[in-house]
């Protein structure tokens, strides 16, 4: 994705936050949208959302920041997200944690430098009887081993 | 095709784990093959996580299971349904479904999610009418004789928390569902909004009449697309039918709801976090009081509950809180949606009265470890769980008895671990966790997990002392943590350390031991 620019970023933000108007504690689902439309938060829109929110430029920051959701810089063209927790663990969840972070050479919150995959940790996914589990994408992937995860994301262009 | 004579409906779960299983292959495969006069139904999951993907054919009104079914085995299934290696009798038979008491799962699994009709014809919206038609305090009456406690982990009166609310003068209150979940080993929230979305609408609505809020919300993580999308359609659809808006099936009453997602927060589950980040800012813990109850959302009377805790609520007013409270031990009444997880043979979600022992959970009805060695030891209520070794298994499942034991039942995930579990590396875990998740407020919670990480790693290096230290931290934690996060990570540290001090020596002395 080529980088917005600055005007593009305002009218995209002015278009979400009219959408958003009336809402109760509107920032975070204009954040989502946001980030759903340039797939991370240009630095650029924050003084366009905390105008349109009559708060501060900063408080945005500050809640971007906050969440481990959100992303300032553009990520991959596809994002996996592999389970770092207990139940997951306990079925052998560290190999595939280890497996795929060879597979793709990265580790936690990397992007490969053709900007096909970025890698992230989860913290449960509630499929937590029958892990190891990850994400690729919005599709679900269970019963995983460190083979069938780089299988899978060897498949991704 | 010959094989399905007589069938009318089938069903392959479009639940998140059948999903992660393969369902929509096998679903995909089942249409191409059937003609117009089956239906062809996404239901939600049973619970039984291990046969998934689970496909039932419903014929003569009995729906046989067959699973867990791969895509390449459809064909054969279709064509000789009966003898297939992979058929597991009617249903309601299997022991894992016959062993339950299914309240608030009642029908989840068993009815199309987004089938308002099927919702209704299954006993939905009998709560809401009875609700409609007795008021306001016979409302709280039924709540609080039901016994129902918070089932997000902290265990407080439902009814109390109600009760409060409503006496409180205001012209605006709210329902927030908690449906943060983001205690690891734990699904319920999800399979019920995936499977059944009506009942916590439902159960919403009746906490709206009970306490005069007139507009609910739920806080939905992220990391649940399903739901998300099942529970937007749902709201919907209930308002088209007069569920939700204006006037709630015709009383005059008003009460309405919006879904919001969480931004990948562990700590937005905490009552108050989560309260900051719906009104847009950064989720950081408030000091209480104020409770919530009193000054919660935008600083207005809220009721935050657990999306079970609501869920439960329809089926208490549709039978009475009394005949609710006659399951369960001691202050544990009615029923609990056990998350059994982890490595285990037979996992998924199993809702009984309260009072099964650990043992029974994790040996009989989890059938032991999936890997087939030694059950070694059982986390309990998620990352701020404690470990149970094999000694404590004849723990009773209830709030007050796993208390008792320096434990707590939290959100009732169980997440089972065999003899290759090094408990060292878990309670480091623990730490890590914590020190990633704390919100920054205090700290002993935000640099103490930190410091809880290398002191962990200076015990196994071979550093005897710091065991104190370790000791000595986790006190600090305990006493100077606003919140849970860092109040209750040293339970898995410490029940760790107690129950497999072996695990925290050197890895040397480790390897010598086996
Ligand atoms: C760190 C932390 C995380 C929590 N996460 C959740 C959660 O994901 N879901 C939930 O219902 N309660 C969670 N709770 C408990 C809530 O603060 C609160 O007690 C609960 O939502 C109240 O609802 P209940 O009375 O129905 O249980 C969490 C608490 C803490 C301290
Ligand atoms: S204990 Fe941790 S998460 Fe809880 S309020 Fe304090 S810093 Fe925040
Ligand atoms: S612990 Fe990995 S999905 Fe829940």
């Amino acid at each position: 994705m080529t980088t917005p620019t600055g005007s593009e970023v305002a009218e995209a933000v002015a278009q979400i936050a009219a959408m958003h108007a009336g809402r109760e504690g509107p920032l975070l689902p204009i954040l989502q949208d946001v980030q759903a439309r340039f797939g991370h938060i240009p630095e650029a829109s924050m003084q366009p959302i905390a105008e349109a929110l009559n708060i501060g430029r900063a408080e945005v920051h500050g809640v971007v920041s906050f969440y481990h959701d959100f992303h300032t810089e553009p990520r991959g063209r596809h994002v996996v997200r592999v389970c770092r927790s207990e139940a997951c663990q306990a079925r052998g969840g560290r190999a595939v944690e280890e497996g795929v972070r060879e597979a793709l050479g990265l580790d936690w919150n990397e992007t490969t430098a053709d900007g096909r995959v970025t890698l992230e940790p989860v913290y449960c996914l509630g499929l937590c009887a029958s892990g190891p589990n990850a994400t690729i994408d919005d599709r679900p992937a269970g019963r995983l081993d460190a083979d069938r995860i780089a299988g899978l994301v060897a498949e991704l262009r | 095709m010959a094989g399905l004579d007589g069938v009318t409906r089938i069903f392959v779960p479009g639940d998140m784990a059948a999903r992660s299983l393969g369902a929509d292959a096998v679903a995909e495969a089942i249409a191409a093959e059937i003609g117009p006069d089956i239906r062809l139904t996404r239901n939600g999951t049973r619970g039984m996580i291990f046969l998934e993907p689970l496909v039932e054919m419903e014929r003569d009104g009995i729906r046989h299971a067959y699973g867990p079914v791969e895509p390449h085995e459809v064909a054969s299934l279709l064509a000789d349904p009966e003898s297939h290696p992979k058929a597991l009798g009617p249903v309601d038979e299997i022991d894992w479904m016959r062993l339950q008491t299914r309240l608030t799962f009642a029908r989840c699994g068993v009815i199309d999610p987004l089938d308002f009709a099927e919702y209704e014809a299954h006993g939905g919206l009998k709560g809401l009418r009875n609700a409609l038609a007795s008021g306001r305090q016979a409302i709280l009456d039924e709540v609080t004789a039901s016994g129902l406690r918070g089932r997000g982990g902290a265990g407080f009166p439902t009814g109390i928390k109600w009760t409060t609310v409503a006496r409180a003068e205001a012209p605006w209150k709210y329902i927030v569902a908690n449906a943060d979940e983001g205690d690891s080993g734990t699904f319920a929230d999800r399979i019920v909004m995936e499977g059944d979305p009506f009942t916590l609408i439902e159960g919403m609505a009746i906490a709206g009449l009970a306490t005069g809020a007139t507009q609910g919300y739920v806080y939905l993580r992220s990391e649940y697309p399903d739901a998300i999308r099942v529970m937007e359609a749902a709201v919907a659809i209930a308002r088209e039918n007069g569920v939700l808006g204006p006037d709630i099936l015709g009383s005059g009453e008003a009460f309405d709801m919006e879904i919001r997602v969480g931004a990948g927060a562990y700590v937005c589950g905490e009552e108050t976090s989560l309260l900051n980040s719906l009104e847009g800012k950064r989720g950081v813990v408030r000091a209480k009081p104020p409770l919530p109850a009193l000054e919660g959302f935008m600083g207005r009377p809220t009721v935050v509950n657990n999306v079970v805790s609501l869920a439960t609520v329809p089926c208490i007013l549709a039978e009475g809180g009394k005949t609710y409270a006659a399951h369960g031990i001691g202050k544990s009444l009615g029923t609990i949606p056990l998350q059994i997880a982890g490595n285990v043979r037979f996992g998924g979600l199993f809702e009984i009265a309260f009072g099964m022992t650990l043992g029974e959970i994790v040996d009989k009805i989890g059938g032991g470890t999936a890997s087939g060695r030694p059950v070694r030891a059982v986390q309990v209520g998620g990352p701020l769980g404690a470990y149970f070794p094999r000694a404590l298994f004849d723990t009773p499942f209830g709030y007050e008895d796993f208390s008792s034991k320096s434990g707590l039942i939290g959100h009732a995930g169980i997440v089972v671990f065999d003899d290759s579990v090094d408990m060292g590396e878990m309670a480091r875990f623990a730490m890590e966790f914590c020190a990633i998740e704390s919100c920054g407020k205090c700290t002993p919670c935000r640099i103490g997990a930190v410091r809880g990480v290398e002191t962990i790693d200076r015990i196994r290096a071979g550093d005897a002392a710091a065991k104190e230290l370790l000791t000595d931290l986790c006190d600090t934690m305990t006493a100077g943590s606003l919140c849970a996060l860092g109040g209750f990570t040293p339970y898995p540290v410490m029940s760790a350390l107690r129950h497999f001090p072996e695990d925290f020596q050197p890895a040397s002395q480790r390897e010598a031991a086996e």
